[in-house]
């Protein structure tokens, strides 16, 4: 084959870099994707522009009564008229710095593990999970040390949704570590025995659970003894936690590989020192993001509560959208709750994806 | 007094034997276990007397008297506690069964969406997954209940598409169909024809294991489908009408009516778990290396048979399990319905159902077996299909 003429220039090929090349590649690829651009645009501006208009500009923030809600937008005012009561539940305004400080230390000891580099974390988890609750009750219930008593029926709010998110969680993770060895060992007895009460608990649904904790648990115990609805909840809620966080610890323990068990007892080591100092460590930096959905799922899940007639924070909500100075701002309402628990399990999803991201040893994929 | 020195190491100490640890230690387990179900039998039998509550479950033969806003079986007041159970296990398992086909839909688009190379529409899907993965469900329900489906307006000013469509405060109104005479005649062409297109995916795969040609089995088998029912239907002369809901005085008369709290529930469980399932189908798509693909295109496949017969088959072994596990967590979400007063199993049986008979041992205990039965048997057959389809390795 023979041409005489020159092959004639070919167009410079499409730039992929800068604005117009990002939105060449990412948006305008293609005449179907232009169109899907464009329809998603239209989309955001149908929803947004509104939701905008409603929630911020044309919104009411300040005011002590519904009177102030004149523009038309969102009615903050209800918000902010009962900020207090969302956040503290009926507790006491007086004794609000119980809660306080209790949140406080609560969240110095998470900082204290969590920031690298501290001493004495060997010692400040056991006294977590061990000592802090028994602090924790003293200051929010009170009867000790000369502090006035408030019985459970006045917490609420995010107070209680903490509470009971908190406690479940850290009352959970031991259960449920217990319940996976349990699952795994050899004894027979000792095994079924935990999968018996692991696939029990997970194949209910939580309203079911709570429902046997209020109406049934009362009649198991002896009648002399009368059990707190709050604590009736609980347990409730410990039990079911138990479960599933049982299979998150099982996973983990499954990813330790068989040489590790080996090594161990090569080395001599009996069957908790093995598990406590070779095992456990390893499976608890696989278990991270298993143990935050956990708790993400376990943090929405205590808004269940309101059906059994503890006034978590959306219970709390629902019940001021009932009072007759404020009808009609339910929207307001939901969107502040929704927020609020957004924000929190939003956080902890983001936290856990970084500590998985630092804790990360092995070798990264590039 | 000499002791006779044994040759070998003294016998182990009972307690340092393992087995032997291993039953003694299982034995006080057990122990203990029965101790604390004696301890609470005991607690109970003694409450239940000292209360006066009977046992036994003769109440499911005692008439219920209350209402029930929908029932999929005919139901009055006059009928018994064990009709509730059933009327409330099959409401529970209808909202289910519809969450499950709409959650799965919206899930895959969304999940395929936050694939997409184009930017924008991977950002709104995984906008659309942050948002309602992260809001609880029971929030989620009281907002479309309470926000949205409360608010609409009157019967009077009802939103209506096409004057037979018609939502309002009270539900969806929609036109009802009555089969006339011959209708039934519908049922057997359809089963035809999906007899029909069974045996063309056979005789295509025979065909191809023999040429190495394919016909397009799917617009045929579709095409079948939808033309043999509905030609029979022409020449049956359309025997169908449609019973449209009127508006008369206050309230709208005829058609078929979908209750507010049905469509709560159903949105609020279709959108919360579609958020859950667009994760689990990306990780699945995101699964399969791009080898695969690569080695598709290479032998010559084109696209859409690559995707069909090398990506999708690949991704679902990745997809199937979790995935079932979402439909068991909706099925079990579904008794928040109690929470807006659709009447689900939790809501009529658990609910007005306890509280009229006082008998929450055996109520509780037979809600709480409905569900760990449903959830057994779905894994049960979950463990049986994955390892049907799991990678068989050498």
């Amino acid at each position: 084959m023979y041409k005489d003429t020159l092959t004639p220039e070919r167009p410079a090929p499409v730039s992929r870099k800068g604005l117009t090349g990002w939105l060449r590649t990412n948006l305008f690829s293609g005449p179907l994707n232009s169109a899907v651009t464009l329809l998603g645009l239209y989309g955001l501006y149908l929803i947004l522009v509104p939701i905008i208009d409603w929630a911020l500009l044309s919104a009411d923030w300040t005011g002590v009564s519904r009177d102030a809600c004149t523009s038309g937008g969102a009615c903050w005012v209800f918000i902010t008229n009962r900020l207090q009561q969302f956040t503290y539940g009926f507790y006491p305004s007086d004794e609000l710095w119980r809660i306080n400080l209790t949140f406080v230390l609560f969240v110095a000891q998470l900082l204290w593990l969590a920031l690298p580099r501290l001493p004495g974390k060997m010692w400040l988890g056991p006294f977590m999970v061990l000592v802090f609750p028994l602090i924790a009750w003293v200051l929010l219930y009170g009867g000790w040390f000369g502090l006035t008593e408030v019985p459970t029926h006045n917490w609420g709010g995010l107070t209680l949704t903490l509470i009971l998110a908190v406690v479940g969680i850290t009352a959970a993770l031991p259960i449920g570590t217990l319940l996976a060895l349990g699952r795994r060992s050899h004894m027979p007895i000792v095994r079924s025995l935990s999968v018996v009460f692991i696939e029990f608990w997970r194949g209910v649904p939580l309203i079911t659970v709570l429902f046997m904790s209020s109406v049934m648990l009362p009649l198991f115990v002896p009648e002399e003894l009368t059990l707190d609805k709050l604590v009736r909840a609980m347990i409730g809620i410990i039990f079911f936690q138990s479960a599933y966080m049982a299979e998150v610890v099982r996973g983990g323990l499954q990813a330790i590989p068989r040489g590790q068990y080996e090594a161990a007892a090569a080395l001599g080591l009996n069957y908790w020192k093995m598990m406590v100092l070779i095992v456990l460590p390893q499976a608890l930096k696989l278990m991270i993001p298993g143990i935050v959905n956990t708790f993400i799922a376990l943090f929405k899940d205590t808004s269940l509560v309101l059906i059994i007639g503890l006034f978590d924070l959306l219970a709390i909500v629902q019940a001021g959208l009932a009072d007759p100075n404020w009808l009609g701002y339910a929207t307001e309402g939901y969107v502040f709750a929704g927020l609020v628990f957004w924000v929190f399990c939003y956080g902890m999803s983001k936290y856990s994806q970084y500590l998985e991201r630092k804790l990360h040893t092995g070798h990264k994929k590039r | 007094m000499s002791s006779p020195v044994k040759p070998s190491a003294p016998p182990v100490k009972f307690w340092r034997d393992p087995a032997k640890r291993a039953l003694l230690f299982q034995l006080v387990l057990l122990c203990a276990v029965a101790a604390f179900i004696a301890f609470i039998v005991n607690n109970t039998l003694n409450n239940l007397s000292t209360r006066g509550i009977t046992t036994g479950f003769g109440f499911l033969d005692d008439p219920a008297g209350f209402a029930i806003a929908q029932s999929l079986i005919p139901y009055a007041e006059t009928d018994t506690y064990g009709r509730t159970f059933v009327v409330g296990l099959l409401n529970t398992l209808l909202v289910s069964f519809l969450g499950i086909i709409g959650a799965t839909l919206l899930g895959f688009v969304i999940g395929v969406a936050r694939l997409s190379p184009n930017w924008l529409i991977a950002r709104l899907a995984s906008a659309y997954v942050e948002l309602f993965r992260n809001i609880p469900l029971l929030l989620q329900m009281f907002f479309w209940y309470f926000a949205v489906l409360r608010t609409l307006p009157g019967p009077r000013d009802s939103l209506s598409l096409n004057d037979s469509v018609f939502l309002n405060v009270r539900g969806l109104y929609l036109p009802e169909p009555i089969p006339g005479s011959g209708f039934i005649w519908i049922w057997p062409a359809l089963l035809l024809a999906l007899v029909l297109a069974f045996w063309l995916v056979r005789f295509n795969h025979r065909r191809q294991d023999a040429t190495g040609q394919r016909l397009p089995v799917w617009s045929i088998s579709l095409g079948l489908v939808i033309l043999l029912p509905g030609l029979t239907f022409l020449a049956l002369g359309a025997p169908l009408e449609w019973n449209y809901p009127e508006l008369r005085g206050f309230n709208f008369r005829g058609g078929m009516t979908i209750i507010p709290e049905f469509l709560a529930l159903w949105l609020s469980l279709t959108v919360y778990t579609a958020a859950f399932i667009a994760e689990i189908v990306r990780s699945g798509i995101q699964a399969i290396s791009h080898g695969q693909t690569e080695a598709a295109h290479a032998l010559g496949i084109k696209d859409s048979l690559t995707l069909r017969l090398v990506i999708i088959p690949q991704a679902l072994r990745v997809i199937i399990p979790p995935l079932t596990s979402q439909y068991l967590n909706l099925t079990k979400n579904s008794s928040l319905a109690t929470a807006i007063g659709y009447p689900d199993l939790v809501s009529v049986f658990a609910g007005t159902t306890l509280n009229q008979t006082g008998q929450a041992i055996e109520v509780i205990a037979i809600t709480m077996l409905v569900y760990l039965s449903i959830s057994l048997a779905v894994s049960f057959f979950m463990n049986w299909f994955n390892s049907r389809m799991a990678l068989v390795e050498r």
